[in-house]
């Protein structure tokens, strides 16, 4: 269906190849997962799918990409149309009309159908995505999930035989996140359409994948094969997978239903065991929130909300698409005044403090890190942030060395993948070491290695004193560093606790390694392995 | 069969362009007009009609804010006139003070005596301004501006969109400044004064051009701009002849305009000229393979709208023919302002749309999401996603039967029940989505 021969592909401008020698061939129905490092070419290899690279984007292009025969050397992107929908990495920004009927119906206008024919497959395909509810609803007032599928079903009207998605679910709670992929299921199990999708949550895709693409990067050749096989040798791999090799299981599991299988022998091995315990916070409080109340026109964000963060901890704020969650990081950063109630960082009004004064007590990284850079090139970046703060010369883009080693200085931010962005603006955020650390889905297109080495900071940062809290929806992440968990919901906090104790038992946010081992306390594969090997307090 | 004329006429509220024609007849009437009382008529005609036949979509807000613009209006026109006005004698309220100005400003005043007359001169005026502005708020509240533009003929397809596209952007640009704000203090940058404002015009910029390329190359993959490829030659004709009629029109021009070098063939060459252009840019819109998703179809109820809005016109000309000065509000000497009767008349009719147009259809499912609020937390917040999660209940087996003996001559929604449901299979092949219909 779709065939890469020998693909290079080279940015106008740049020194290195993104694609060299790309190999590939999916075949009709398969689900394709493209996994790879963070800026390893996945979006540039998507992108050639339907011609957009290197049509629209311009640069050099060497090789050939045909689908269904047709190849894109001919072909532009408009041309291709009716046979691959390509659905963006921020599905909004790819919005032409402004309600949901005629979104869906734009594709095919454009293609010259006949009225009748519209009419029935918009229908069929609201029915199809569960988008009926919504289509007189203009498409600014869905939430991140309904646009995911919107979009999904905007390509999917002119019937494509091929799908192609870049991380349709990294911006989505974990419940939204299921839904999309469930109706991705769909389409390729009923109408025996081929999808090729780029995800860095593995975790949540590796389940439904037929074929994996391994892009290492870096010039390295391409790997395909199932996911079994690709997940046996890859760098990068979701905790099951890890779980997996720890316990010695064969063959890997790639859903949590195949792991509890084989994982009874391991729930008895750790059945008198317990996880090291963490030490409850302790000193004043760093962070105060009393009877907190946010209203936006008529709704409310936060409905008297009372919280105190302590030195030494790491939240982790959960809760589904617009629960508030950004608007508690939003007030703390001093960016909105509460609309009644009281919140205190270090004793001190958030809103009140001057731009300086204010980063010295309180950093935030926002949710679009893009916001955050506008210098241009990385190099500069870094020396605009070490000035702002005072720091010596350097310290920004050692920092940055250490979140995402061998970023090139000269590059300019607009040209960085959406992971490197993310990890330019963790360094500025991170090289003050404010004490008060707020990040809001901090994990949004960083591959693991990146995601490991942000854990390893932010530990780091919580044994010296600092508090964290991060806004997320990435469960895994929650598991390995948070040791306070806070649930929003509908602007309410519904539970308050100790990690293990909110995230273990709960369907939605439980993480992988909880699943497998329930109803033992267990989050990370990094607690099984020290528990196996240290012995664990006897429980 | 019932669904393929569904297909076809399926009405989605009333056509957009008759919304802006009645709208556009009240605002006639209000720049025809200082009578007081037929002036604040009209808003309540606009008011009554727009809450009977809004919807929920964002843009519906827009004649409260238009109302807002309005009384700002007023109050400036009525500051200026306090302060810069021309006198008109009369009661005088007070006296501010005078500047003496030199001989060669002697038209402009500033300061001195404020009359009566003079400052409800200026509020009527000011109001009949407001009054235009409220027409307008009330088109966009009924009908968004990017329906109307989807009526637009073939030819203009392109500027359509373009307008679509800039319109859009606007509300985009305000929520980018907040955001580029907000950051810039996240990084402890000033965002007062000129520094701020410096630092602000880069990033905005840039994430406007962002969007644009975003927007651009999504348009590009969804097929925009795709030609048959059979009609490359009739393309390459039509492209000809426009480039050939832009010259012929250019060498025209420059013979009027240039006396003495070929005045004779001026004229002939600018007709010849624009008689090409016309072709090629008909023949360039024939080629377009662009077909329109339920077009707004034109019944009886949209004549009846713009039917009700001619009648206030013709009512309020025909009050100035009968009597010129009625319309006009007399202010010295001051008098009530009388209220011409065929003008009264002609206006009242013009509130006829709030029962005769179709209610915008709404699925009741969707309206029961609670979108109100959701939209408002949207407007409030833009970087917030949606408040309901992806919660919305999908079956909803009680709504959707209401929905559909509801009044009006609204499309059911796609049915669920199993006799709809096979009557569709049966309808169409059930292969993927209308497969093969297409092209």
């Amino acid at each position: 269906m779709i065939e890469f021969r020998n693909v290079g592909f080279t940015y106008d401008g740049a020194s290195m190849a993104t694609l060299e020698g790309v190999d590939l061939t999916v075949r009709e129905g398969e689900l394709c997962v493209v996994v790879g490092p963070t800026g390893s070419g996945k979006t540039t290899l998507l992108g050639a799918v339907n011609g957009l690279v290197p049509h629209f984007t311009g640069g050099r292009m060497s090789g050939e990409v045909t689908v269904e025969g047709r190849s894109t050397r001919e072909a532009p992107p408009r041309e291709l149309a009716d046979v691959v929908g390509m659905v963006g990495q921020n599905p909004a920004a790819s919005f032409v009309t402004d309600v949901v009927e005629d979104e869906l119906a734009y594709t095919m206008e454009n293609l010259g159908l006949a009225p009748a024919v519209m009419r029935h497959r918009v229908e069929d395909t609201l029915d199809l995505l569960g988008l009926h509810d919504l289509r007189s609803r203009p498409l600014r007032t869905l939430s991140g999930g309904q646009q995911q599928r919107v979009a999904i079903g905007a390509v999917l009207t002119a019937s494509p035989r091929v799908l192609v998605l870049d991380e349709p679910t990294s911006a989505l709670d974990p419940a939204a996140a299921e839904e999309v992929l469930a109706s991705l299921t769909r389409l390729v199990h009923d109408l025996g359409l081929t999808v090729l999708l780029a995800e860095h949550r593995l975790e949540r895709v590796l389940p439904f994948a037929d074929a994996v693409v391994l892009l290492p990067g870096r010039g390295a050749p391409v790997v395909v094969g199932t996911a079994a096989e690709i997940m046996a040798g890859s760098p990068v791999a979701p905790p099951l997978v890890d779980l997996g090799r720890l316990a010695g299981w064969d063959p890997l599991p790639l859903s949590v239903r195949d792991a509890r299988r084989l994982a009874g022998p391991l729930r008895d091995r750790l059945a008198d065991r317990v996880p090291a315990a963490q030490e409850p916070a302790s000193g004043g409080a760093m962070a105060t929130f009393s009877k907190v109340t946010v209203r936006y026109d008529r709704i409310m964000a936060l409905d008297a909300v009372d919280l105190a963060v302590h030195p030494g901890e790491v939240v982790a704020v959960m809760g589904r698409n617009g629960s508030g969650k950004s608007t508690l990081l939003a007030q703390l950063a001093g960016i909105r005044p509460p609309t009644t109630g009281m919140v205190r960082v270090g004793g001190a009004d958030p809103v009140a403090l001057a731009p300086r004064d204010l980063i010295a007590a309180v950093g935030l990284v926002p949710q679009d890190a893009g916001l955050l850079v506008y210098g241009t090139s990385v190099a500069d970046e870094c020396r605009a942030a070490d000035r702002d703060t005072g720091l010596a010369e350097g310290t920004t883009a050692e920092v940055l060395e250490r979140v995402l080693p061998g970023l090139p200085g000269d590059r300019h931010p607009r040209d960085l993948s959406e992971g490197q962005r993310l990890a330019l603006a963790l360094a500025i955020v991170l090289a003050p070491a404010p004490p008060l650390l707020l990040l809001d889905e901090p994990t949004r297109g960083l591959d693991y290695p990146g995601k490991r080495r942000l854990i390893a900071l932010l530990a780091e940062l919580a044994s010296t004193g600092h508090a964290v809290i991060m806004a997320t929806h990435d469960v895994e992440l929650v598991a390995q560093v948070a040791t306070r968990a806070v649930v929003l919901a509908e602007g309410d906090v519904v539970a308050d606790g100790p990690a293990r104790d909110v995230v273990c038992h709960s369907p939605v946010f439980a993480p992988q390694v909880a699943k497998v081992l329930a109803p033992g306390p267990w989050l990370t594969v990094d607690e099984v392995e020290a528990a196996l090997v240290g012995g664990g307090a006897r429980g | 069969m019932s669904g393929r004329s569904r297909g076809q006429t399926g009405r989605r509220g009333l056509h957009p362009a008759a919304w802006w024609a009645w709208a556009g007849c009240l605002a006639i009437v209000a720049s025809r007009t200082t009578d007081v009382l037929l002036l604040l008529l009209v808003v309540v005609v606009a008011a009554y009609v727009v809450a009977a036949r809004r919807t929920d979509a964002p843009w519906s807000r827009s004649l409260a804010v238009f109302l807002k613009i309005g009384l700002v209006v007023i109050a400036v026109r009525v500051i200026l006139e306090m302060a810069f006005g021309n006198r008109l004698p009369g009661h005088v309220l007070f006296t501010l003070p005078q500047v003496p100005l030199p001989a060669w400003a002697r038209g402009v005043s500033i300061g001195g005596p404020v009359t009566l007359e003079a400052l409800l001169q200026a509020a009527v005026e000011g109001l009949r301004l407001a009054v235009v502005l409220v027409c307008f708020g009330a088109a966009n509240s009924l009908a968004s501006p990017y329906r109307l533009l989807r009526c637009l003929p073939a030819v203009l397809y392109e500027a359509g969109v373009a307008i679509t596209v800039s319109l859009a952007f606007v509300p985009e640009l305000v929520a980018s400044i907040g955001e580029v704000r907000d950051a810039r203090r996240l990084r402890g940058r000033p965002v007062r004064g000129l520094a701020g404002v410096r630092g602000l015009a880069i990033p905005v910029l840039e994430r406007a051009l962002d969007r644009s390329v975003q927007l651009a190359s999504s348009m590009d993959a969804r097929g925009y701009g795709r030609r048959p490829p059979t009609l490359a030659r009739a393309r390459r004709w039509a492209a000809a002849a426009v480039g050939a009629g832009l010259l012929a029109v250019l060498a025209g021009i420059y013979g009027l305009l240039a006396a003495g070098s070929l005045p004779a063939a001026g004229l002939p060459l600018v007709a010849v000229g624009c008689v090409v252009l016309a072709s090629g840019l008909i023949a360039g819109s024939r080629r377009r393979m662009r077909t329109r998703y339920r077009p707004d179809p034109w019944g009886m109820p949209e004549w009846v709208v713009v039917a009700s809005g001619l009648a206030a016109v013709i009512g309020v000309v025909v009050a100035g023919i009968l009597d010129p000065g009625s319309l006009q509000m007399s202010l010295s000497p001051l008098r009530v302002p009388a209220l011409p009767l065929v003008a009264l008349v002609g206006v009242v009719l013009a509130v006829l749309p709030a029962w005769v147009a179709p209610v915008e259809m709404q699925t009741r499912a969707s309206a029961d999401v609670g979108d109100v609020a959701d939209t408002s937390r949207k407007q409030g917040k833009p970087s917030q996603q949606g408040e309901q999660g992806t919660s919305a209940p999908s079956d909803k087996p009680s709504n959707e039967n209401t929905d559909t003996t509801g009044p009006g001559p609204r499309t059911p929604p796609p049915p669920r029940d199993g006799i709809h449901e096979s009557e569709r299979v049966a309808a169409t092949p059930p292969a993927p989505i209308g497969s093969g219909a297409a092209a």
